[in-house]
């Protein structure tokens, strides 16, 4: 008994106790991102290909899932047959009785397209222009050359349809505000200078129009015959194909090959197919441009807002109303932030903004929308208290003795600050912006109400004047995991980019902040050594 | 160094602390006429008196009718225990009292020929001509150059050249210039104890004050580090003014002219540190430097 107590008070035990509790904490992180991790990263490996045979005729896809027999249930196996087009759905939970044994044919691949989800079964022939050129394993072959080429052609039709003829739409749009401005004005000369201009720019915009319509022509130009497994063809220009992927007949270095590529485009390329497939850098873009704006408007509200508090205000209940108040707005749930967001910058700021500024475009709203600009403002509303809070505590540490240095040197209260007290407390803001970017980048209520969409049809930032967008819409990873797990059609699907986009916004979070980290780090070593 | 102190040198006989109240005095003992009679520093106008100075924070009332001089180009220090209120008399003299809430002054503290409490008073302006240097050295924490560079930085100058020049000569002033030529962009975080406490003191010579207040400089040193700075304040003396206080019977004796004693926030005794420490005036004083108390 009396070693017990020894111990107990010795501490021993609570050193046990929190030592637990700590790898407690780390095992659920770690089966946290763990679990993200295999979910999502195995998604892009070539999975095989199995062909069965069952009463219905022979089912050829990838295995996902198996039901055990549970009562009246028989077991069941998930295939994912693909071929939306042809049967109406991807999966197919097929019953194990009567099931013919697992065959892996050599000859069967999985084809990514831009429509209709991807096509599993066998290539028949390959044509140019209606006429064969190929059959069988030489049609495969020959598709798969040409492939890269097809690849290259749509990409350049992309690039026309979004650089030029956009181009083009936004100077029309903009000719066709001057024209109602000088309507309203009367003007006969300038309105006939305008339809000039328009008719020259139509003129360009036609020409784009034929240029693009001859290349989709050729593009259209080479077609694959395909064939399922149980039988009806299919035929599919080679233009819409993304990958061709014969799983089954590939060496791991070829799976390798395919893995990286689809990694890379899912990171890299646009979303198709309602965000369903493709990839995800406009939300990743979205995200952390939304985060960098938030922390430069953040910051300095934060700032301002501490110094005040902790410098200048005058000690009393006021000030701590106000503290308790700054402590209570972390607390507000973020969809209110969204909502005052919707109803205070959206409507009443943007809406006014339109009213100065863009009136000639109403009533298309310009600011008086959603945008990029008013979600991270109201996410710097939404995380100021945490930058407050940071920045009191930094300051207050400032030791008190550098500041009468300061003060018996001659230095005004307002120099002091600046150069003495606000250098030292630098570090401590950043732990407060640090703090701020882990809960704003994760945040996702407030933002679809002030500006994230589904699908964004310009970034915000890009090479037209004047660069940055900040009226624009925007894509974002925390929306886009919402919206493609729970709110596309196809849902069962797009799992697994549910997964990985997850871990695309962890990885965000995590290098933006230890971007904010090291800045303090080297920030810390100027300094020498603050507590902070 | 030249100050704008209109008023006629005095005479020596003039330099004597008025014989104070004996009804403010503890009733133990009647305070004797203290001459301020160094040979060597008597030809030096008054820099720094203090009349009839009262001192309260809140209702406490910390310092007593403190009628102090000090005299030109010399060293004062003020000695007694802990809580006696000699650095508050010092901090009296720069204002820097001004910062703690609650606090009430009467009297007069004259610099020169400046009323140092007088509303129109700058205090800004006032701090410039008496530096400070601390208990704990605290340098800033930026580069030894900005350090040095902060008090004229703060007045506005722009200039490399000058500040370049002020650096090295309040270096030099404190004797640090040899040790830190070659890194002046490396923190001052960055130095020895001694040396951050020496930085401190360029730090305060940079903007060519008049008075250089200490309060206790030495207390965080080793005794070699503490050797440096005694040195230096008797090097300094030439130009500055200094008050001093210390904790450290032995400094007060190795580098102070003058020596104030004080207990209970009352000034006991003043006068040359030399007759102070071998025939002391009031019995007090002498149980206090012989360390029957305190």
């Amino acid at each position: 008994m009396s070693r017990l107590t020894d111990r107990f008070r010795q501490g021993g035990v609570f050193v046990w106790f929190s030592g637990t509790l700590l790898a407690f904490c780390l095992a659920m992180i770690l089966s946290l991102v763990g679990f993200i991790v295999s979910k999502g990263m195995g998604y892009f490996w070539p999975a095989t290909l199995v062909q069965v045979q069952t009463p219905d005729g022979p089912v050829l896809g990838e295995i996902t899932g198996h039901e055990p027999a549970r009562g009246e249930e028989t077991e069941k196996v998930q295939f994912r047959v693909g071929n939306r087009d042809i049967y109406g759905q991807d999966f197919r939970w097929v019953p194990a009785q009567g099931m013919g044994s697992p065959e892996q044919p050599k000859d069967v691949l999985l084809i990514e397209r831009l429509e209709y989800g991807p096509f599993i079964g066998r290539v028949a022939s390959l044509s140019h222009e209606g006429q064969v050129v190929a059959t069988g394993p030489q049609a495969l072959a020959e598709a798969m050359k040409r492939l890269p080429e097809a690849n290259r052609q749509r990409h350049q039709i992309q690039s026309i349809e979004k650089g030029r003829v956009g181009e083009l739409n936004r100077r029309i749009e903009k000719l066709r505000l001057a024209r109602r401005k000088l309507e309203a004005k009367g003007d006969q000369a300038g309105l006939q200078a305008l339809d000039a201009k328009t008719a020259e720019i139509q003129a360009t915009y036609d020409q784009v129009q034929a240029s693009l319509e001859q290349a989709r022509t050729e593009a259209r130009a080479w077609t694959l015959n395909l064939q399922t497994a149980d039988g009806q063809d299919k035929e599919w220009p080679l233009g819409s194909v993304v990958r061709m992927v014969p799983a089954n007949a590939m060496g791991t270095f070829d799976k390798l090959g395919v893995y990286l590529s689809r990694l890379w485009e899912f990171v890299a390329d646009d979303p198709r197919e309602s965000n369903t497939e493709g990839g995800i850098f406009p939300a990743i873009f979205g995200t952390v441009m939304m985060v960098l704006v938030m922390s430069v408007l953040v910051v300095p509200l934060g700032v301002i807002t501490a110094l005040y508090l902790r410098e200048y205000a005058k000690q009393g209940w006021l000030v701590r109303a106000v503290r308790v108040a700054v402590n209570n707005l972390a607390g507000v749930p973020s969809i209110v932030f969204g909502v005052f967001g919707l109803g205070f910058f959206v409507y009443g700021l943007g809406g006014t903004i339109d009213k100065l500024f863009f009136s000639d475009s109403l009533p298309t709203p310009t600011y008086g929308t959603g945008g990029i600009l008013w979600a991270s403002l109201t996410l710097a509303l939404l995380t100021v208290p945490v930058v407050i809070v940071a920045t009191e505590e930094a300051l207050g540490a400032v030791p008190r003795s550098q500041r009468e240095a300061s003060l018996a040197m001659g230095a005004t209260k307002w120099q002091t600050l600046w150069k003495v007290v606000l250098p030292s407390a630098t570090p401590g803001i950043l732990t407060g912006l640090i703090l701020a970017i882990a809960r704003g980048a994760g945040e996702v209520a407030p933002l679809m109400l002030t500006g994230v969409v589904k699908l964004a049809p310009a970034m915000p930032l890009d090479g037209t004047f004047p660069f940055f967008h900040l009226d624009r819409k925007f894509m974002h990873l925390g929306f886009h995991i919402y919206d493609v797990g729970f709110q596309s059609p196809n849902s069962e699907a797009a799992k697994p980019m549910v997964f990985m986009a997850s871990l695309l916004l962890l990885i965000v979070v995590v290098v933006l902040n230890l971007f904010a980290l090291n800045l303090r780090r080297k920030l810390r070593k100027r300094l020498g050594g603050s507590t902070f | 160094m030249e100050i704008d102190d209109p008023r006629p040198v005095p005479e020596p006989a003039q330099l004597q602390v008025p014989p104070p109240e004996t009804g403010m005095r503890a009733a133990s003992f009647v305070k004797p006429d203290l001459p301020l009679t160094d040979p060597a520093v008597l030809t030096s106008p008054t820099m720094v008196q203090v009349e009839r100075l009262n001192l309260y924070y809140g209702s406490k009332q910390a310092l007593f009718d403190v009628d102090l001089k000090v005299a030109r180009n010399s060293v004062m220090s003020f000695i007694g225990p802990s809580g006696c209120g000699k650095s508050t008399l010092l901090r009296c003299l720069n204002r820097m009292n001004d910062l703690i809430d609650d606090v009430r002054i009467e009297g007069r503290v004259l610099m020169g020929a400046t009323d140092i409490y007088a509303p129109e008073t700058d205090v800004i302006a006032l701090r410039k001509r008496a530096g400070m240097v601390f208990q704990k050295s605290n340098p800033f924490p930026k580069s030894i150059f900005e350090n040095v560079a902060y008090g004229l930085r703060i007045q506005g100058e722009g200039d490399r050249t000058i500040l370049e020049e002020a650096v090295e000569r309040s270096l030099k002033g404190a004797g640090l210039w040899e040790e830190v030529k070659d890194r002046l962009k490396d923190s001052a975080q960055g130095l020895s104890g001694g040396q951050q406490q020496r930085l401190c003191i360029a730090r305060a010579l940079a903007v060519r004050p008049e008075v250089i207040l200490m309060d206790e400089p030495c207390s965080a040193l080793d005794p070699i580090a503490t050797a440096r700075v005694e040195e230096l304040i008797l090097e300094l003396k030439r130009e500055f003014t200094i008050v001093i206080v210390t904790h450290n019977m032995q400094q007060a004796a190795r580098v102070s002219d003058h020596t104030a004693f004080f207990w209970m926030g009352k000034l006991i005794e003043t006068g040359l540190t030399e007759k102070m420490f071998t025939n002391p005036g009031h019995r007090m004083t002498e149980d206090y430097i012989t360390g029957r108390f305190g």
